[in-house]
């Protein structure tokens, strides 16, 4: 009689569909996983305890080298988080800039992810459709910031600078659009036979266990859950804008992607309407011991001159206490939890990043479906190992 | 200016009964000496609850468990390093509840080489948040089912996190121990 053996099969860290280095230890029972475990930290390089070295102000350099594909969120997050210790109260127009690039940025996150995803189950030439659309999203980020993936454009207090000379039209002629180029790939993707067989009533995850184990974002949304933080507690003034949630049912890769979809929808209705109503005026909050002053004023102000020289050399204080401040990122709650022992530099940072506690439920959501269905559980979770490792 | 767009909007007299009563008061009814401490800061909606070690488990049990708290979500568990005090590692877990929008964290101070209860058992989401503060700091957690450095690699001295561990290394790091043999 044939006895029956588990075969240990190394996926990763080099392997094309684990989006970044990680690396998962599956055991297969002929195609079917009976137990996955991931093996993170290969990106590891501190973050955390490199942010503790930094001025604040600094320290939003690193916050977008975690989740790379939503800089401006990760920028504003800390940002969000730092404000609260400072009780520092932004401009509307910095709020409304902060809101259109938050939405550009869940954009361009979600094209990238649906790009690899497709690419994952076999769809190629989704991804280059996606791609071209994600490389005008990028060329605005440039535009304002001078990066294309790392901005560090939304700074404590404000942005780093107001928007260029005829942005906004441009913003506006790229919405005109989207909208169809949505349609495009939900025509390539949405009723095509191989597609749903790929990811309908795969690596099914239930609200309640999403909960347990943490998990946020559209893949709690694909389930039912009707939690999203510009919602629960609107932050930048997500409140005056209205849109809606995106809702799944299943739970299931399908609906995850198709959550995402809505999402980008909706995100070109919130931009729609930040244009529509960009406030004029300041852009950042009218404090000159954390706010750089204007560099004209640098120029011919003694008073502008010393804030320049003392922020740039040395920072600001920041009064001693402990925040969290969380916002929703294109992948889950992201959220901040600064320590301040009431000096330049923050004391301790801790990122609650939602990647993190999505993969961590990846063993669970595969655990007796197919070895080609980790691929489609890995895309559908949009994980980025930079924020996991940090 | 006018500035109606911000979130919380400053309070005019702190409230006379604080927000999270409710909580606090099913904790007692339950679990008579387990709060050692209440901090509050209501005009930016934060919350904490020091709690001793052995009464973690319990508490967020209660807490997730009362349908009229419904702290069904574990945000987030981790720990801030204060080596001035006696018990320098503080565990600070992120609660929240979806249905009623509130967010409460509990704080556990656990002194060097103390072992503090495991909540994986509660939240499958602590599991790993646990791990990395093992790694990180080296807070051990007791009946943790797999209690392995999860950023660092197995082999790896010190727990860099702490605030004596110091943030530039002085030699150029060796990750695995059989590079030697390959070479």
């Amino acid at each position: 009689m044939a006895a029956t053996e588990t075969l240990t099969l190394n996926m990763g860290p080099q392997h094309p569909s684990t989006h970044g280095v990680l690396r998962l230890v599956l055991e297969l029972d002929g195609e079917t996983v009976v137990e996955c475990i991931p093996h993170i930290g290969y990106l590891h390089t501190g973050m955390e305890k490199s942010m503790e070295n930094e001025p604040y102000q600094q320290a939003i350099t690193i916050t977008d080298r975690m989740d790379y594909l939503s800089g401006m969120n990760n920028n504003l997050a800390y940002c969000l988080a730092a404000e609260k210790l400072l009780d520092l109260k932004v401009p509307p127009r910095g709020n409304a800039i902060r809101v259109m690039m938050s939405e550009l940025q869940r954009c361009a996150s979600h094209l990238l992810w649906l790009g690899t995803h497709a690419v994952d189950i076999g769809a190629m030439s989704v991804f280059f459709y996606c791609f071209r659309e994600r490389e005008m999203l990028l060329n605005f980020f440039e535009e304002v910031s001078g990066a294309r993936m790392t901005p560090s454009y939304i700074r404590i207090g404000g942005v780093a600078m107001d928007l260029p000379n005829g942005f906004e039209e441009k913003v506006a002629r790229f919405l005109a659009i989207f909208p169809e180029r949505i349609d495009e790939y939900w025509a390539l993707l949405d009723e095509n036979p191989i597609w749903r067989d790929r990811t309908v009533g795969v690596a099914l995850m239930g609200a309640d266990d999403c909960i347990r184990y943490g998990v946020t974002g559209p893949v709690l949304r694909a389930a039912g859950v009707r939690f999203d933080l510009r919602k629960a507690s609107p932050y930048c003034g997500y409140e005056q804008y209205e849109f809606e949630m995106a809702i799944g049912e299943n739970a299931d890769v399908f609906d995850r992607y198709r959550v995402r979809m809505k999402e980008m929808r909706e995100s070109v209705k919130i931009i729609e309407q930040v244009l529509e109503r960009m406030p004029d005026g300041e852009f950042n909050a009218d404090d000159p011991k954390i706010v750089l002053p204007h560099k004209e004023r640098v120029f011919s102000d003694m008073e502008a001159l010393i804030h320049h020289f003392i922020l740039v050399t040395r920072g600001f204080p920041v009064p001693p206490g402990e925040v969290y401040a969380s916002i929703e990122s294109p992948k889950g709650e992201l959220g901040y939890y600064i320590v301040s022992d009431g000096s330049e530099k923050p004391y301790r940072v801790r990122v609650r990043p939602p990647s993190f506690y999505n993969l961590q439920s990846l063993p669970f959501m595969v655990k007796g479906n197919m070895v080609a269905d980790v691929v489609a559980a890995i895309g559908s979770l949009d994980i980025v190992l930079g924020e996991i490792d940090r | 200016m006018a500035d109606a767009t911000q979130t919380p909007p400053p309070e005019a007299a702190p409230p006379a009964v604080s927000p999270i009563k409710e909580e606090l008061d099913r904790i007692r009814a339950r679990h008579a000496d387990a709060i050692l401490g209440v901090e509050e800061q209501p005009s930016r909606g934060m919350f904490w609850i020091n709690v001793t070690p052995r009464s973690i488990v319990p508490v967020v049990t209660l807490l997730r468990d009362d349908r009229a708290l419904d702290y069904k979500l574990l945000t987030d568990l981790t720990c801030v390093d204060r080596p001035e005090t006696e018990r320098r590692f503080n565990i600070i877990y992120n609660l929240y509840s979806i249905t009623r929008n509130r967010r409460l964290l509990l704080r556990v101070r656990a002194a060097e080489g103390e072992a503090v209860p495991t909540l994986s058992g509660v939240f499958a989401a602590a599991n790993w948040a646990e791990r990395e503060v093992y790694d990180l700091f080296g807070v051990r957690f007791e009946g943790h089912p797999d209690l392995r450095r999860i950023e660092l690699p197995d082999d790896w001295e010190g727990y860099p996190l702490r605030k004596d561990y110091p943030a530039v290394g002085k030699r150029p790091v060796l990750l695995y121990n059989d590079v030697k043999d390959i070479l």
